[in-house]
């Protein structure tokens, strides 16, 4: 049970630098999900929490205790990794208790407590297994087990779940959750899959090319992502990028020209705005309607759709060559190589200037849902 | 349906016949050579050691069936009483020693025992035990070889080991490293030898002047090809240094195949370098031992062209092997027919031993 806090975190590989100075305050028994694209660092970031990175420059500290330069066993720290590392020679409870076993912790001591954690993990009757005789799924739980017997106070998970077949991803995801909650410590997750990031994060660290481009609940960047890249990121399908032109700025709207020609007025953050200038609308897939109902009618060549029963996903061109995805609930009579309307409504839309930054107005889970209903075609 | 089976068949046919031609093409010159350098000659050896062959000779050759393998295996033991006077007391020779009677003597007495040579005795007590062989030389000569076996394999594969452990880290100019540790492997065994004949001369070599130097002048300096106590276990020390690099790169490969991953998480459960060698490296490499081990073993025991090179099987025959013998007798005493009983002898039992070996790490391995 710990805080964790990262003070100017720097990694440089020669003169590569890969990490460029990460500042992070994670709570005690906060869920906290790294993500972000291969290569953006997430991993190396929490290899250098275990210990098993050299930290260039910067400070780690773990319960107000400065761990920069302490080695990884003495941080008390645990680690699951994506490939479990479960040493092959050994049986379950061999492995779960071969870190208690290194610290000559006493042999009554280490099977008391691979038991509670074999309790806690439904391993019982694999103990006596070697790993090789375990599927995916129970490996994965013996390297968590392993974790959960050192009682560490922060717990690191390295992309543990990449290695499960698509169902067992979920349950495992479910039971890490699970074992959050009833264990409440800190735990960090390292994941390039955000539907993992948006269910187990109490708060998501979105990291790109080692820098670090929001903090903050999965609401709170799935509403208001900072800028495009996490815009882009946060959400499954991705959300879809329209290149506006400004015409005109007033104090708080702004008057944008579609690709298309469609002129219409938008509220934003005009401060830094002025005529002619390109900006991003990004709006989700989700909150495009298939048919001309909403406030904004934009006419699209679709491609392909994806009937999946319970939503049916569009992909379909604007203006020639931006693509636009549409997640519509349930069935759909949209086809393929269809010219077609859709639309969609002002609220649900996001505006980034050329920077990519946000510009949009905030947006407040509450007055989104009440807007919803006031728009009666929008559901 | 049925007609259209057929015809799609009959291509694949058609198609085959010319490429079991071509097959046994082209492994024809493959096959060639291995029949008449290797099978042919084994099944004459194995006709060969049923006769009295000799490599130059007007005498016809002629069948003497097992004669050749009585003369190599048959052992005998014997147990002589001391001499005593009328009286029944015993003779003392000149030293004060007890005496016995002359074992020539005896043997040349008995017509069964005539070709029977001393090969050990030991006196226990007031008796004398001896131990008989027909051919004393060739005992001497397998259990150097086991004990040449014996002490070279643990040593070369302990070496291989250690250099492996020792190169396989990301370190710049490592190569230069492994090409070093590698290079007595591609150098010709004659030539090696040599130089450590030079190495290990008693008055100029280096070794000895370094010992001295090193224990100021407490150690040595040692004889080392010339001491019956040291000529075996000089070869072995040699032996192991040419031919480590081979196995060094087995276990680097070896090394390659354990994740790092398995470090990594002995470094979080704060395992040090010792237990992380002993729970994670060498469970990691068992394969890789189980072959270094059997493939070192008979290498071993085919020990020739060093003990040919450095001592020619001296001093007191402390270093003759199986192989030395065989070849002693089968060419430079031109008794191919006993040579060639040697080998088959030898041929049985690296098979017997291979094949335990193996049984041994299989049956491990259930585990």
């Amino acid at each position: 049970m710990a805080d964790l806090k990262l003070t100017q975190v720097i990694k440089r590989f020669g003169d590569l630098e890969t990490i460029h100075g990460i500042d992070l305050d994670i709570k005690d028994g906060e869920f906290v999900v790294f993500v972000g694209p291969s290569g953006c660092g997430k991993s190396t970031l929490l290899r250098m929490i275990a210990g098993l990175e050299e930290i260039t420059d910067g400070d780690i500290h773990i319960d107000n205790e400065c761990v920069t330069r302490v080695p990884a066993s003495k941080r008390g720290v645990a680690m699951v990794f994506q490939s479990y590392a479960l040493y092959p020679h050994m049986t379950v409870r061999e492995n779960m208790g071969f870190g208690l076993k290194m610290a000559k912790v006493s042999k009554h001591e280490i099977t008391r407590r691979v038991d509670e954690a074999a309790q806690i993990l439904q391993l019982g009757p694999l103990l006596d297994r070697k790993p090789k005789a375990l599927s995916g799924g129970q490996r994965q739980r013996v390297a968590i087990g392993r974790t959960i017997v050192r009682n560490p106070k922060v717990f690191l998970f390295d992309e543990p779940l990449s290695n499960l077949d698509a169902e067992l991803r979920v349950k495992m995801r479910v039971e890490i959750a699970k074992l959050h909650g009833e264990l409440r410590n800190t735990m960090i997750y390292v994941t390039h899959d955000q539907t993992e990031a948006m269910t187990l994060a109490d708060k998501i660290v979105v990291l790109r090319s080692g820098n670090v481009e929001q903090v903050g609940s999965p609401l709170e960047l799935y509403l208001n992502p900072a800028n495009d890249f996490v815009a882009g990121f946060i959400g499954s399908p991705q959300m879809n990028f329209i290149n506006c032109e400004v015409l005109a700025v007033t104090a708080d709207m702004l008057r944008l020209r579609f690709p298309c020609g469609l002129e219409t007025d938008m509220p934003a953050m005009t401060a830094n705005v002025k005529a002619g200038d390109n900006l991003k609308l990004g709006i989700r897939p989700e909150h495009v309607l298939e048919d001309a109902s909403g406030e904004l009618v934009i006419c699209v060549d679709v491609d392909v759709v994806e009937h999946l029963g319970g939503s049916t996903f569009v992909y379909a061109d604007y203006a020639g060559d931006i693509s636009m995805t549409l997640q519509v609930g349930g069935l759909s009579d949209i086809n393929g190589k269809d010219k077609r309307e859709i639309s969609f409504n002002r609220h649900y839309c996001h505006l980034f200037n050329e920077a990519g930054k946000s510009i949009g107005l905030r947006k407040d889970a509450l007055e989104l849902k009440a807007a919803e209903k006031m728009l009666p075609m929008a559901g | 349906m049925e007609p259209k089976s057929v015809t799609r068949l009959q291509p694949d046919i058609q198609e085959q016949k010319p490429r079991r031609r071509y097959v046994f093409l082209m492994s024809t010159p493959a096959l060639l050579g291995l029949f008449m350098f290797l099978v042919i000659p084994f099944f004459m050896a194995v006709g060969m050691s049923f006769t009295d062959q000799r490599l130059l000779s007007p005498n016809e050759t002629s069948w003497v069936g097992l004669r050749n393998y009585d003369r190599l295996l048959n052992v005998s033991g014997m147990v002589q009483e001391p001499v005593r006077d009328e009286a029944g007391q015993l003779v003392l020779d000149g030293d004060g020693q007890v005496e016995y009677p002359r074992l020539r003597t005896l043997l040349r007495s008995d017509p069964a025992m005539a070709d029977y040579k001393l090969f050990s005795s030991w006196d226990l007590g007031e008796k004398r035990y001896i131990v008989l062989a027909k051919d004393p030389h060739f005992i001497q000569s397998f259990i150097n070889t086991l004990l040449f076996v014996l002490l070279v394999v643990p040593l070369q594969c302990g070496l291989a080991l250690a250099l492996a452990l020792l190169i396989n880290r990301q370190l710049r100019g490592i190569f230069l490293y492994r090409t070093v540790f590698f290079s007595p492997v591609v150098t010709s065994i004659v030539v090696v030898s040599i130089v450590w004949s030079f190495l290990y001369h008693k008055d100029l070599g280096l070794f000895n002047h370094y010992l001295q130097a090193m224990s100021f002048g407490l150690i040595g300096p040692i004889d080392w090809l010339g001491d019956p106590a040291w000529s075996m276990p000089s070869i072995v020390i040699m032996s192991a240094w040419q031919a480590a690099g081979v196995q060094m790169l087995i276990f680097l490969a070896g090394l390659q195949g354990i994740s790092p991953d398995l470090y990594e998480a002995a470094d979080l459960d704060g395992a040090g370098p010792w237990s992380k060698f002993w729970h994670i490296t060498l469970p990691g490499l068992r394969n890789t031992v189980v072959f270094v081990v059997i493939s070192t073993t008979i290498q071993a025991f085919g020990l020739f062209t060093q003990v040919d090179v450095m001592t020619q099987g001296g001093p007191q025959g402390s270093t003759s092997t199986v192989m030395y013998h065989a070849v002693t007798k089968g060419f430079r005493e031109q008794d191919i027919a006993y040579g060639s009983a040697i080998s088959v002898i030898f041929f049985l039992v690296i098979l017997g031993i291979a094949l335990f070996q193996k049984r041994l790490f299989d049956s491990k391995g259930d585990k």
